[in-house]
């Protein structure tokens, strides 16, 4: 039987500083070792203090990971020699001598199977090694350490996986989870990776280390099944190790270093006092805590009879369902929901468009407003909202400005009718022995009209002049 | 001018005019012109000593607040932090490291108008109880130059025996102030772990070490802790200690309270006859003042020595991990080296105190091992903490000698690193549990100093002052002969 478990690490940006000094958290918009303190660049006389924040941000990833969370957590050395770790050893969490790391004994559903999450620990992050020069000859490593320190959760998923798709749904639903609470952003940049371990029937583990992206990892594990598969076919044996994904040959390389048999001395972080986190602090982070995914979809599915695959959409992600619940109202949720995700969807399919989008929520309520009192087509308002999504100017605004607003005034749309009556002879004919294609003369209308015809109204009077 | 003084004595004079801070800082400099050549205490001088004297002398005639210390001159052991000058800590691998932060005491120091005479010799990153493990030359005993000062913070405890300054700051992880204190007569307190902060002080064991201060009687010392204990938001394990005036009711004595002589350490086959012969002088002192003593037995004792090291290894290994030449260090050719030759060829400027103990910290906690000896040691460490507060529930204080010897000549014990260890026999039981315990002069025996230690329960610094300034009164100490 396949066996496939994960290590994920995932930054947790939406805090303000680093994890043992107030350097920021998110590190991006720094020139290279400009985001440094002598705290995380462990300067002799430096002492870490540790960032209460983090270990609660920590702590709500544990508790919505069906997580036990211990009553008092405490930290760990882990100590090897890497150029981008400034002390020489990493500050993380270990339950070697105990449950002291924030969270352990897990799950999450995934498709109706229960993935097992062993333990998450709250850890820094080391710095980033820059590799420049293309000979081996030439090659320099340049170091930046804006990033040591940043605030680091790591997931350990019991090799519950049975195959690399179900990887693939899980770290969705993982991410969908982590930006819903509010604690990260998996989309940045390096905000989260992971790390994979497979075994086939009558194999020993391999580990795969240095994958890029979620793609990578689905990549990394389907070459690394067949490599084991067919090893296993032809009798050789599949050696326990640790294997690197090449990312430009698409291939897993055994990595020959002696990292596995390197030896951590794991032991007390005695410059960080054990830390408390009693019933009453974890009460209130459950009572803190967002709405979850599924929760948000149910009442968005019975509260508002909203169709299940919108209210999935909606749900699962954060920026849109934080639309969504500021801009509706009793009535007309359905129609934002709808407008969501048929329309909006479309205008801001990048994380840049994303970004820079100007939508609010109130933009969404006056459009839905202005259908639902007939001041605007539907296909006006998707007009509007492509305007709004670019320069975040009002609807009151953009119907005085873009002439969108619904034409209903009969007189007028009779009009236009009898001019496209006058054009479409074939057409009119054809109506009136089959009234099934009649649609194609409101088209015309509306062609005419910019859309602002409202669409009811044609209808009712090219039937009438057709005489059905 | 008369610069063998007490900080209070000198407070006074400042303030009734007698002298002014320049008056005292320049003869302060000059001295340490004239001895230091032989003493050897600092490794590098404040040169805006005399300019910082100067601001203050204008702040007291100009009638402007001044701050408690009103200038007296103090020394800072060279692996405490000082923004803008060089931070050692007596090694080659830390030749030309300029801190770019201070220390949290030495910013509180400065807040309150004392004068930084310089930093002062150590044996390399604290390791050591002589200071002959300073990669810049040992420091000499200014009772006898041919003596060690004890250490690790030898340069401290010689910088105020010697009239170089009134006070100096030391740092003390098994008995790194008390036993130079012992050595060259002065008082060294190691706080409860958590008073002070040790924001700035260059790691060496972490979790025991604390900064503590050097001074000529026990009031200065009290004086000074008042200046630097409490809470900083820079070090998470400080502790609140609510502030109290340590010099308060310093003179109350210790008329009924009970004094445990801890057996293990006053019966010891390594306590020299003149060291044994003083304890019990200083029983009947203690008597002679009103408290009643007794023996006391703490079994774990012989076993503290062996998990004191198998500690501070174990966090010196990890601690000094950093020091690979990447960031900051010394300069260094790195053409024809990977990372892993350079950290390892960077690493050789370590002296051999540093390297036996780095090489000691990779073993002792390393997969195999660790059970057998680091969490082995831990055990030994939770056990005498809970020996400790049983003896504690039954008496006031525990004592014993600082040292079981008195200084010796250099050159003596360096090359037996074992006899060397056992120095620390009566001072490492102070750090495993985290109690203050305070060494006070207590007499001159051919020459050579011989300091008392007393011990209190946790954050009872009042009170340990108060025994200690009461045994002080018994004492007469006769002039430095330097």
């Amino acid at each position: 039987m396949t066996k496939i478990g994960l290590e994920i690490h995932c930054q947790l940006t939406k805090l303000e500083s680093k994890l043992f000094c107030s350097c920021k958290a998110n590190y991006r918009e720094f020139e290279p070792n400009h985001n440094v303190c002598p705290v995380c660049m462990g300067l002799p006389g430096s002492l870490p203090r540790l960032n209460q924040k983090a270990v609660e941000s920590a702590t709500s990833i544990a508790m919505a990971l069906n997580c036990a969370t211990p009553e008092k957590i405490a930290f760990f050395r882990k100590n090897y020699f890497y150029p981008d770790l400034p002390k020489n050893f990493q500050i993380t969490q270990l339950n070697v001598y105990g449950d002291m790391s924030v969270g352990g004994e897990g799950y999450v559903d995934v498709e109706g199977k229960k993935i097992k999450i062993r333990r998450i620990q709250l850890e820094e992050d080391p710095g980033r090694l820059i590799y420049e020069g293309t000979s081996d000859r030439t090659k320099i490593t340049l170091v930046d350490y804006n990033r040591a320190g940043t605030p680091l959760v790591e997931i350990v998923t019991d090799p519950d996986f049975e195959n690399p798709r179900q990887v693939r749904v899980f770290l969705n639903i993982l991410s969908d989870l982590l930006e819903n609470l509010g604690v990260a952003e998996p989309g940045l940049e390096g905000a989260m990776r992971a790390d994979g371990n497979v075994s086939i029937e009558g194999g020993n583990k391999v580990e795969i280390k240095n994958i890029g992206s979620f793609h990578d990892l689905e990549k990394a594990l389907h070459f690394e099944l067949t490599r084991q598969q067919s090893l296993h076919e032809r009798d050789i044996e599949i050696a326990m190790e640790t294997r690197h994904w090449d990312d430009r040959r698409k291939i897993t390389i055994s990595s020959r270093s002696k990292e596995e048999d390197q030896d951590y001395r794991y032991f007390l972080e005695n410059d960080i006092p054990w830390v408390k986190i009693d019933q009453e602090t974890r009460d209130v982070l459950k009572k803190n805590m967002p709405e979850s995914i599924s929760s948000k979809k149910e009442r968005y599915v019975e509260k508002y009879d909203i169709a299940p695959q919108v209210a999935d959409i909606l749900s699962s992600d954060r920026y849109y369902s934080d639309l969504f619940e500021n801009a509706h109202n009793e009535s007309n949720a359905k129609d934002i929901a709808n407008l969501i995700t048929t329309d909006l969807l479309g205008f801001i399919d990048t994380r840049e468009k994303r970004e820079t989008s100007k939508v609010t929520p109130q933009h969404l309520a006056d459009l839905v407003n202005a259908v639902n009192a007939k001041t605007l087509t539907r296909n006006s308002s998707k007009i509007a909202l492509q305007e709004i999504v670019k320069s975040g100017k009002s609807v009151k605004e953009l119907l005085d400005e873009m002439d969108l607003g619904q034409v209903s005034d009969s007189s007028e749309i009779d009009n236009i009718i009898s001019q496209i009556f006058e054009e479409e002879k074939q057409a009119v004919q054809d109506a009136k022995e089959r009234p099934e294609t009649v649609n194609f003369l409101v088209g015309k209308v509306m062609q005419k009209t910019k859309g602002k015809a409202d669409p009811a109204k044609t209808l009712e009077l090219i039937k009438s002049k057709l005489g059905q | 001018m008369n610069l063998n003084t007490s900080i209070l004595q000198y407070i006074e004079d400042v303030k009734s005019g007698s002298f002014t801070v320049e008056e005292f800082i320049s003869a302060t400099i000059d001295r340490i012109k004239m001895v230091d050549g032989n003493v050897h205490a600092y490794l590098s001088l404040n040169d805006s000593a005399i300019n910082d004297a100067k601001l203050i002398d204008k702040k007291i005639s100009s009638n402007e607040k001044v701050g408690k210390c009103y200038g007296f001159p103090i020394s800072i052991k060279d692996n405490i932090c000082i923004t803008g000058t060089k931070t050692t800590c007596a090694s080659k691998i830390l030749e030309n490291f300029v801190a770019p932060y201070t220390a949290t005491v030495v910013n509180r120091l400065n807040d309150e108008d004392a004068v930084i005479t310089g930093k002062t010799n150590l044996d390399e990153f604290a390791m050591g109880l002589t200071t002959e493990f300073s990669a810049y030359g040992a420091t000499k005993n200014p009772w006898n130059i041919d003596y060690v000062p004890g250490g690790s913070s030898g340069g401290s405890a010689a910088s105020v025996a010697a009239n170089e300054c009134l006070a100096s700051l030391g740092s003390d992880t098994g008995g790194s102030v008390r036993n130079p204190a012992s050595f060259c007569s002065v008082v060294g307190l190691k706080p409860t772990y958590g008073l002070i902060s040790r924001y700035g002080l260059i790691s060496y064991a972490n979790s025991i070490e604390q900064i503590g201060p050097m001074t000529k009687t026990v009031k200065d010392n009290a004086f000074l802790l008042n200046i630097i204990a409490g809470q900083d938001s820079n070090d998470d394990t400080t502790i609140d200690n609510k502030n109290p005036d340590y010099l308060n009711e310093i003179e109350k004595g210790i008329e009924g309270k009970k004094i445990g002589i801890i057996k293990e350490m006053t019966t010891a086959d390594g306590l020299s006859q003149e060291v044994s012969t003083a304890t019990k002088e200083s029983i009947q002192d203690f008597e002679g003042l009103g408290a009643s003593c007794e023996e006391v037995s703490l079994p774990t004792i012989p076993y503290t020595v062996a998990a004191y090291y198998t500690i501070t290894s174990t966090e010196a290994g990890s601690n000094l991990a950093r020091y690979d030449n990447i960031r900051y260090g010394y300069e260094m050719e790195s053409e024809g080296y990977e990372y892993n030759s350079y950290i390892s060829k960077s690493r050789t400027k370590f002296g051999p105190e540093v390297t036996r103990r780095i090489i000691l910290g990779g073993f002792v906690p390393s997969a195999g091992h660790a059970g057998k000896y680091f969490l082995k040691a831990l055990k030994v460490k939770s056990k005498l903490i809970s020996e400790i507060n049983t003896a504690f529930e039954k008496y006031d204080y525990l004592i014993a000698p600082t040292a079981p010897v008195q200084p010796f000549r250099f050159g003596e014990k360096i090359d037996d690193p074992v006899t060397l260890m056992l120095l620390d026999y009566n001072t490492v039981t102070a750090n495993l549990t985290g109690k203050p315990a305070i060494s006070v002069p207590y007499s001159v025996i051919n020459g050579l100093p011989i300091g008392m230690q007393i011990i209190a329960n946790s954050l009872e610094e009042k009170s340990l002052f108060q025994a200690a300034y009461a045994l002080e009164t018994k004492t007469t100490i006769p002039e430095v002969p330097l």
